[in-house]
Parts: C-alpha cells; structure tokens; sequence
C-alpha cells in the first residue's frame, strides 16, 4: 500500500514515514487517542470549525485518527458529521461559501494550506457517496476514472480487476466489463462506487452513509467488505445507523446540535470521540448516554 | 373470523347515510364535465389548425408535382420561377450553407455558454447573464435581419471575402496571445503550486481585452482606410448581402435556443456526478469534458438538431441580407448572394402582382414549403428522441 503512493513530498516536505505493522492494536486492547503513536497518525484535527458564510455549521472538532482504523462518525441529523467528513479531502471546497477554521493535519501537513491542491488530496483520501453514483459509463471505464484522471494510461486493466476484487464484485461482472454501469442493483452500484475509489489507489476512504440507501442484505455485504479493507486503508465512516458503527468501527465520534436560542441557529459540535465499545457501553458524557439510549435524536 | 370486538350492526339500522349522499351533487358534475370539455375543445384546435396547415400545402404541392415538367427542377442555371425555373438544388445548396455557418456560429457559442452558465458560473453572474441571453432569443428577426445587411455583411463578410489572409492573421495573433498567456499561466501555478491569485487572473483578462480591442481598432481603421474609404463609415449599406452574412445573424438568434436547450441538458445531470468525479481527484475541466457533457449527450444533440431546424427555418433575416430578391443563380460560395427556401417562399409571395409568371409559379412555393416542412418535422421528431433519452436516463 505505502509502496505503491509515491512519496508525500509532493504535497508535504519532511514528513517521516515508517510502516510498522506489528504496531497494530487488537480491537479489544486500543490505544486513547493519545496514545496514537505519531508513525500511525493519519489526521490529526484540532479546533476545526467549519463555517459556510457566516454561519458556523461545526465547532471544536478534535480528533486523532490512527492508521488501518474504522472511526465512525454518529449523531443527530444536522450535527455537521458529514460536513466534518467532507472536509478531510477538501469536498467542501466544491461549496462556494465554505471555510475551515483550525487545523487538519493530514500525516503532519495542514490540509489547508493554500499550497496544497486540492485536487492532489482527493487523490490520496478517496471518497465514497450515500447515494450510489456511477457514471454513465461502462463498469470498466467507472472504475479506470480516478488512474485516468491521474494520468495514468498503462496497466489499467489490472488495475481494474485487482480494485474490483477488493471490492467484491469481480465475480458479478467480470464478464460485462464493457456494460453500462447504470443497469447494476443498488448494492452493486456501490459496491462500484467502492471498487472506484479503491482504483486510485488512495490511503483513506471516507464513506458518507454508504449504506442509506440499500437493503439490509447490501448494507451487511458493504459492512463485511469494510472490514476486509481495514487491512489496508483507513476508513472514516458517516452513519445514521448506531448499530452499524458498533459493528463496524474501531472508534466513534458522536457529535451532537446546539441550538442558539437567540436566532434559531443549529451549530454541531463534537461531543465524545474515544474506543467504540467503550462509547456504546460506558460513555463519559451524559448527551452521548441519551442517544445511545434513544433518549435524544 | 376472528373476534374483532366490533358487532355489525342489522341491515336495518344502517340508515343515516344513502348511495345519495355518497354521489355529491348534480351540479358540480356538469361543471366538471363543462371544464373538461372547454380544455378539450382548447386541444383540439391546434391539432385541427395543423392539419389544415398541411392540408392546405398538400393541395397546391400536389398540382405543382404532377403537372410540372421534372427536369426544369434539377441542373437548371437557377431559381427562376417567373419564367418557369424552379432549381432546387440552388435553394438547397443555400439553405444548407446558411445552416451550416449558422451553426457554426451558434454551436459553439451556445454551447460555450451553456457549460459557462451550468458548470463554471457563480451564482451571482448566472443570475447576470441569463436574462441577457433571453433578450437575445427576444430580438426579432426583422431587426437581426436589418442588423446582418448593414453591420455583418460589410463590416464582416466583406472584409473576410476581401482581406482573407488579413483576418487569418488576426486570428493567429489572437490565438498565439491565447498561448502565451496560458503557458504563463502554467509558470505562475508551477512556481506557487496553487491556484491563480484572483489578481493574476485579472490581470490576464484584462491584456486579452485590451489586445482584443487593439486588434480590432487596427482592423476597422487600418483596413478600412486603406483598402475602401466608403466602409469608414462603420454602418453602412452596400450591396446586397450574401449568404454568410444572413447565416451569421441567423446564427445569432439561434445561439439563445442552442444555450438554453444545452443548459437544461446539463442541469439535469445529477450533482452527484460531479460530486464523485471530483472526489476521485478529477479537475473542473475534467470533470465537465469526461463526465457531465457525455452524460448529457443526448440533449445536446437535440439542441444542436432544434437549432439546425430552427436556423433552416428562419425567413427574415435571409430574405433581407441573404443577397437576393425573386430570382438567384446556382452558388456554392457563402460570400455570394444567394436565395434559401425560405427566402425563395418569402420573395414571391411579396410585392403587389399576386404572383404572376409561368403556370405553376404559384404552386412552386407551396412545394417548397412542403420540403421544408417535411425536413423540419423530420429533424424535430429526431430531436425528441434525443430528449426522451435523457428524461429516461434520470
């Protein structure tokens, strides 16, 4: 996976990198956020807001997220966790009137500087949508998007195979490669939608509810698709479903709404981020207690 | 069954509503059906003035096609129905040239616009632009027409058919400046590594406008000077038209149509698109070139067929700039005069001698009229296709 990115200096110079596997953490025995050791921090975020125009939609995010983790990010709607998704590869850009405040730091470089392009850091956090949405292209092209875009015109088709295996799909299409992607099922579609991301060869994967709009069967083909994918890449998760963060992820984010009474304005803000199991059995905030609970939300 | 709890009650006792209560009252029944019958009638109408539209062509198309002798029809020296010419090919070479430029000129600029206004436009400048853009499609065409005799043909087609090499070199500058700035551009990005200051940006705008307008004062003053003191004066009338002259104007008013058929095409694309192409790491220009534009090809074909109808269709500004009246010899040149079908129709049922001439001269333009309407209507079944394919898409 590290041998196959090309060096980060591109985007960042003096950034120390150094694999070590056997660093990885059993899910039962996480390390606290800050314990994180700095090889295996992948972002690093404090006192991120995140405002479009004047209005502030998110306040005080501060999060470390560790290498070949899920971190799922739950809450009520409207508490800004797809918003704070959205900024970790600079989707928020795409909206005129956003704007970050504080730092994000992507393997020790700010995100924001205005050095980096974004274009280059979509590259490298790739991202995947509620809403499965393949291009109306054949499969084979829908997945050879993101290395063409990159400029890459050579060994596309294994490319190709290899992203549609990870995405467990090479068996379903292998042999309609060349047909629209438009008529495959939902779950199919975003299994694609993975299996495109993947293609790019990024090191995260941010996933924006992935499974909001399938069936129960799909969601828990996607869910065991994400841990297989652990194995090699980084995943950040939006989800509605408190179950399926359970199930899935190494660590929660739960962020929660704050209304300013004088102008009925709903700001998020993150409430409680540490080891999963311990959020959903033993949270140390009373808001976080609620939701679990189906108190609030 | 299964004991509900609820008891059904005796027959008998049921009383307190009937199947009257249940049927409302006579009166808003006949209202409905009044309404429903006014709409009718208010359908019917059109459907009815398009078949005595096309009634009325079939009759006098038909005795033109049995009683006129075929082979003044094809490979005679021109249109000249008063003497019992009807060339076809001159008015189908025409209005094929006209339609042709036309489209080049609203093709691409149509086009441009749409991409411009549907993917690049801040929200600010689209709420600009567009409503000029509608009173571009609100200009008559006897107005555009007036326009193309003595602006376009002068000051345009008459200066390229002139001073060909002259404009060509125009262009290579203007291109040539194009590059330069863009590879100065690329330096600026290499050395910063990010996007252009809005200054930068400004800068670069404002030298193409003032190297844009530098090279058009030279053009108009210099050239006009030298060559032909009469076309000093910028607006004047000479001659009578041509062909490319009336193609440009035509062009023009179909620029509105083109843009805004294209617009909704690339609106109905789903943002999601867009979205998922730029989280692969896809630029803007990417982006709309490998994503939204074939997404939307459907739609902008039609356009571009919607457009080709509407520019054969277009009659004023032809007859008035397109550089002949009653009559035109066979040309393949844009830069001579020439006579479409639609000029043709126009021409000779104008003036007060109610058509005089040979026999069928009277008759010739209905069957003209017939093979445009058949070439129209054909293009405009074609074109709805196209749109259908894209409504089913999403």
């Amino acid at each position: 996976m590290v041998e196959a990115n090309p060096p980060i200096d591109e985007i960042a110079k003096g950034v120390r990198m150094s694999i070590d596997s056997s660093d990885m953490a059993p899910a039962a025995a996480l390390d606290t956020p800050e314990q994180i050791s700095a090889d295996d921090l992948v972002f690093d975020v404090s006192d991120l807001s995140v405002y479009y125009g004047d209005f502030r939609a998110v306040r005080d995010v501060n999060m470390l997220i560790k290498r070949k983790e899920i971190t799922a990010l739950i809450g009520p709607s409207g508490c800004g966790k797809s918003t704070v998704l959205r900024s970790f590869n600079r989707m928020n850009d795409l909206i005129p009137t956003a704007r970050v405040e504080g730092d994000l730091l992507y393997r020790g470089v700010d995100l924001y500087d205005p050095r980096v392009d974004p274009v280059e850091v979509r590259r490298r956090i790739g991202m995947v949508f509620q809403k499965p949405n393949p291009f109306p292209k054949s499969i084979y092209d829908n997945v050879a998007y993101g290395p063409r875009v990159a400029g890459k015109k050579k060994g596309l088709d294994d490319v190709v195979e290899s992203s549609l295996k990870k995405a467990a799909l090479w068996d379903e299409v292998k042999d309609r490669l060349q047909e629209s992607a438009i008529g495959m099922s939902g779950g199919q579609q975003q299994r694609l939608s993975i299996a495109r991301a993947i293609a790019s060869d990024p090191e995260v994967l941010l996933m924006d509810e992935p499974c909001s709009a399938l069936d129960p069967i799909a969601t828990a083909r996607i869910e065991e698709l994400m841990a297989e994918l652990k194995d090699e890449y980084t995943i950040l998760i939006v989800t509605h479903n408190m179950q399926q963060a359970a199930r899935v992820s190494d660590r929660t984010a739960f962020f929660s709404v704050q209304v300013d009474e004088a102008n009925d304005r709903r700001t998020g803000l993150l409430v409680e981020y540490t080891n999963t199991e311990k959020l959903f059995s033993n949270p140390d905030d009373e808001r976080t207690e609620n939701y679990i609970t189906g108190r609030f939300g | 069954m299964t004991d509900v709890g609820i008891n059904a009650p005796e027959l008998g006792r049921v009383s307190e509503i009937s199947i009257e209560t249940l049927a409302g009252p006579k009166k808003r029944a006949r209202k409905e059906a009044a309404i429903r019958s006014f709409f009718f009638f208010a359908a019917s109408v059109s459907v009815l003035i398009s078949v005595l539209i096309v009634g009325s062509l079939m009759k006098e198309t038909w005795t033109f096609v049995s009683e006129v002798d075929w082979s003044v029809t094809w490979g005679e020296i021109g249109w000249f129905p008063r003497q019992g010419l009807y060339d076809m090919p001159t008015l189908l070479v025409s209005s094929l040239i006209v339609t042709i430029v036309a489209m080049l000129v609203a093709g691409p600029l149509g086009l441009g616009s749409a991409i411009y206004l549907s993917e690049y436009a801040s929200k600010r400048t689209r709420k600009f632009l567009k409503p000029i853009l509608e009173v571009l499609a609100g200009v008559p065409s006897v107005v555009l027409g007036f326009f193309a005799l003595v602006f376009i043909s002068p000051q345009v087609i008459e200066r390229i058919g002139r001073n060909g090499w002259l404009v060509i070199g125009a262009l290579i500058i203007v291109v040539y400046l194009m590059l330069v700035l863009g590879w100065a551009r690329q330096l600026v990005r290499r050395e910063a590594g990010t996007e252009l200051s809005t200054q930068v940006k400004r800068v670069m705008v404002l030298t193409l406008l003032v190297a844009s307008a530098l090279i058009l004062i030279w053009w108009v003053n210099g050239v006009a000077g030298s060559s032909d003191p009469e076309a000093a004066n910028f607006f004047t009338v000479k001659g009578s038209g041509q062909l490319a002259a009336a193609a440009v104007g035509v062009g023009i008013l179909t620029i509105p149509l083109v843009a805004s058929v294209s617009e909704d095409a690339l609106a109905s694309v789903p943002d999601e698109l867009r979205q998922a192409s730029a989280g692969l790491g896809a630029r803007k220009m990417t982006t709309t070139v490998q994503v939204v534009l074939p997404a939307a090809v459907s739609g902008i074909v039609a356009a571009f067929i919607i457009g080709v109808s509407r520019a054969m269709g277009e009659t004023m500004v032809v007859f008035l700039a397109g550089g002949a009246a009653d009559q035109a010899e066979f040309t393949a040149s844009p830069f001579d005069g020439g006579m479409t079908m639609t000029a043709a129709m126009a021409s000779l049922a104008t003036g007060t001698d109610s058509v005089v001439g040979e026999a069928l001269t009277f008759q010739s333009l209905f069957f003209v009229g017939s093979v445009l309407f058949l070439i129209t209507l054909a293009l405009n079944i074609v074109a709805s296709r196209f749109v259908n394919r894209v409504r089913e898409k999403y």
